[in-house]
């Protein structure tokens, strides 16, 4: 069985269908990316896996139903989602964002240790530990974000684009990183617009478009399909 | 002069009253954007319990030192109220979470009248006397009187003003209040159960309300059912003069207000050529606050609205 496994997922807000019933699946160790044009319903998806939203259908993780529970016992159960705009804490410092994603860890000494690994990585948040997250830049709040969610230790990653309004080079950075994560054997639902990206890091991915999936695969040959090379590659 | 630092001593008092009852109005703003009408029943019902707990207490056991009588009051007046506060938030407010905002605000105002009548069914309409068990001395300063229960109530409101300070700023639970109001989703998504974050919210604010009830009693020597709505109103005002949602305004709301009211109350005449007297005190300090947010709308330390995340 998937890591996580999803079944027919239905959202809608009043009456606007914004998910019409998806399928799709996650294997422990995978980077699977998923990928839309604005408003296809990918941040919806997410929403709902979480349990943020509302749905219908099916979502299994780790071979439990995540059905009416609650997101925070999802988390608890070691889902972190990267929300699209990144939702950082602005009022809080860095070092006290880096303990919200700690929030239910009790090993003390562990924590601190994945501080220091968090610090390493994104060397820019070590500077800045002191600081207003408010106050960071748009590619430092999204170091942040990334940072959190790993302080928790998950097991699955979900991330809401998180090239959304970065420059080239920052975009570039959160991508070594995503890919550094992946490699140590996290598992990465990896949400984008910028589909050229997603696909070159990811090792399957899936298509969405008004709320549907309508193509699925390995990502080189998702790539190389002249329907998503003509929508979302721009050639 | 010593009228000057009098009235500066009575207002700190009061003040410090005022902001131990505002921090129950911010707190809850802050994370729920929800003003909790019902917030100045909670501090009548502290001052209520406490004094029918006292006067058992000095039925059953007349040789108890008043001291002792007052803080069992204390001690049973808190409990109860916070109980109070999470029955509010549970019931009056939970259910209504995601409904349009004048839905609980609606909810807000009924629960505090029922509140009101509940206190006048127990306790009736009239003035009920806080009896003379504390200590009398006063001290002098500077050519003005300073007595032991006023240096008391501010060194208790002070004392748990720090400790709040403390725990919002240091702990687990305060980080994750501040998370929670400033986020409900992503807080979640770090695992922190909302539910419980707000439940938390209101029992604290509610055992400072308590705490802030016995003591506005203790200070004027009475409680009255009715009494929760004139110090819940300057409470609510001193959290939206220090800026409606942060800790540290609501502190410097509720002093200031305190000290306004006082100096009004002993100048109002003199300023006014004697047309006026100091019972226009509560209209002097509205004054003062409606013209400071005149010029600073968001409140004293508020944050200006665009700059929330
Ligand atoms: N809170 C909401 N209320 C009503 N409609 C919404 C809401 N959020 C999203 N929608 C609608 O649902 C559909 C899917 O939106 P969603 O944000 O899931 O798309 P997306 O694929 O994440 O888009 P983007 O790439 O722009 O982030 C859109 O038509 C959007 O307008
Ligand atoms: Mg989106």
């Amino acid at each position: 069985m998937s890591l996580l496994q999803v079944e027919g997922l239905h959202i809608h807000y009043g009456g606007i269908q914004a998910v019409r019933g998806i399928d799709l699946k996650i294997d422990e160790g995978e980077l699977v990316c998923l990928i839309g044009a604005n408003g296809a319903g990918k941040s919806s998806a997410l929403k709902g896996i979480v349990g943020l939203l509302p749905h219908g259908g099916q979502v299994h993780y780790a071979g439990a139903s995540l059905k009416g529970r609650p997101t925070h016992a999802i988390a608890a159960a070691g889902l972190a989602l990267v929300p699209e705009g990144r939702g950082i804490f602005a009022r809080l410092t860095v070092a006290e964002n880096l303990a919200m994603g700690a929030y239910l860890r009790r090993d003390a000494d562990a924590v601190r240790a994945d501080y220091e690994r968090i610090y390493q990585t994104f060397p820019r948040l070590a500077e800045r530990r002191g600081q207003l997250a408010g106050l960071l830049s748009g590619g430092e709040q999204q170091m942040l974000a990334i940072g959190r969610a790993l302080m928790g230790r998950p097991r699955l990653l979900l991330l809401d684009e998180p090239s959304m309004g970065l420059a080239p080079l920052m975009v570039r950075n959160i991508y070594e990183t995503i890919q550094a994560v992946a490699r140590e054997g996290m598992t990465i639902l990896l949400v984008e617009q910028n589909a050229h990206l997603a696909l070159q890091v990811s090792s399957r991915g899936y298509v969405m478009e008004s709320g549907a999936i309508t193509l699925a695969g390995p990502s080189a040959e998702l790539a190389a399909d002249p329907q998503v090379r003509a929508a979302y590659l721009g050639e | 002069m010593d009228i000057f630092i009098q009235q500066l001593i009575n207002g700190l008092v009061l003040g410090s009253i005022y902001a131990l009852v505002a921090l129950g109005y911010t707190m809850v703003y802050g994370i729920l954007e929800l003003i909790n009408f019902a917030h100045g029943e909670v501090t009548m019902m502290g001052a209520m319990v406490a004094l029918a707990v006292i006067g058992a207490l000095m039925g059953v056991a007349p040789d108890l030192p008043g001291v002792v009588v007052v803080l069992g009051g204390v001690l049973i007046a808190v409990p109860v109220c916070m109980l109070l506060g999470f029955g509010i938030e549970r019931l009056a407010y939970r259910p209504l979470r995601n409904a349009p905002r004048l839905a609980p605000l609606i909810t807000a105002i009924g629960l505090s009248i029922v509140l009101q009548n509940v206190a006048m069914l127990i306790w009736g309409r009239q003035y009920i006397a806080f009896p003379p068990l504390l200590p009398k001395g006063q001290f002098e300063i500077l050519g003005a009187h300073i007595s032991v229960l006023q240096l008391f109530i501010v060194a208790l409101s002070v004392t748990v003003m720090l400790g709040l300070w403390f725990t919002v700023q240091k702990t687990r639970l305060g980080r994750a209040m501040r998370a929670t109001a400033q986020s409900r989703e992503v807080a979640a998504l770090m695992g922190v159960n909302v539910n419980s974050v707000i439940a938390a919210t209101f029992i604290i604010g509610s055992a400072l309300a308590a705490l802030a009830g016995v003591m506005v009693s203790a200070y004027y020597g009475l409680a009255h059912y009715y009494m929760g709505f004139l110090l819940g109103l300057k409470a609510f005002s001193a959290a939206v003069l220090g800026g409606i949602g942060n800790i540290a305004g609501a502190m410097l709301g509720g002093l200031l207000l305190g000290v306004i009211e006082a100096l009004g109350a002993g100048y109002i005449g003199d300023l006014s050529g004697g047309f006026l007297g100091s019972h226009y005190q509560d209209v002097f300090a509205f004054f003062i606050l409606s013209l400071v947010l005149v010029f600073r709308p968001s409140g004293l330390l508020g944050e200006r609205v665009a700059s929330r995340a």
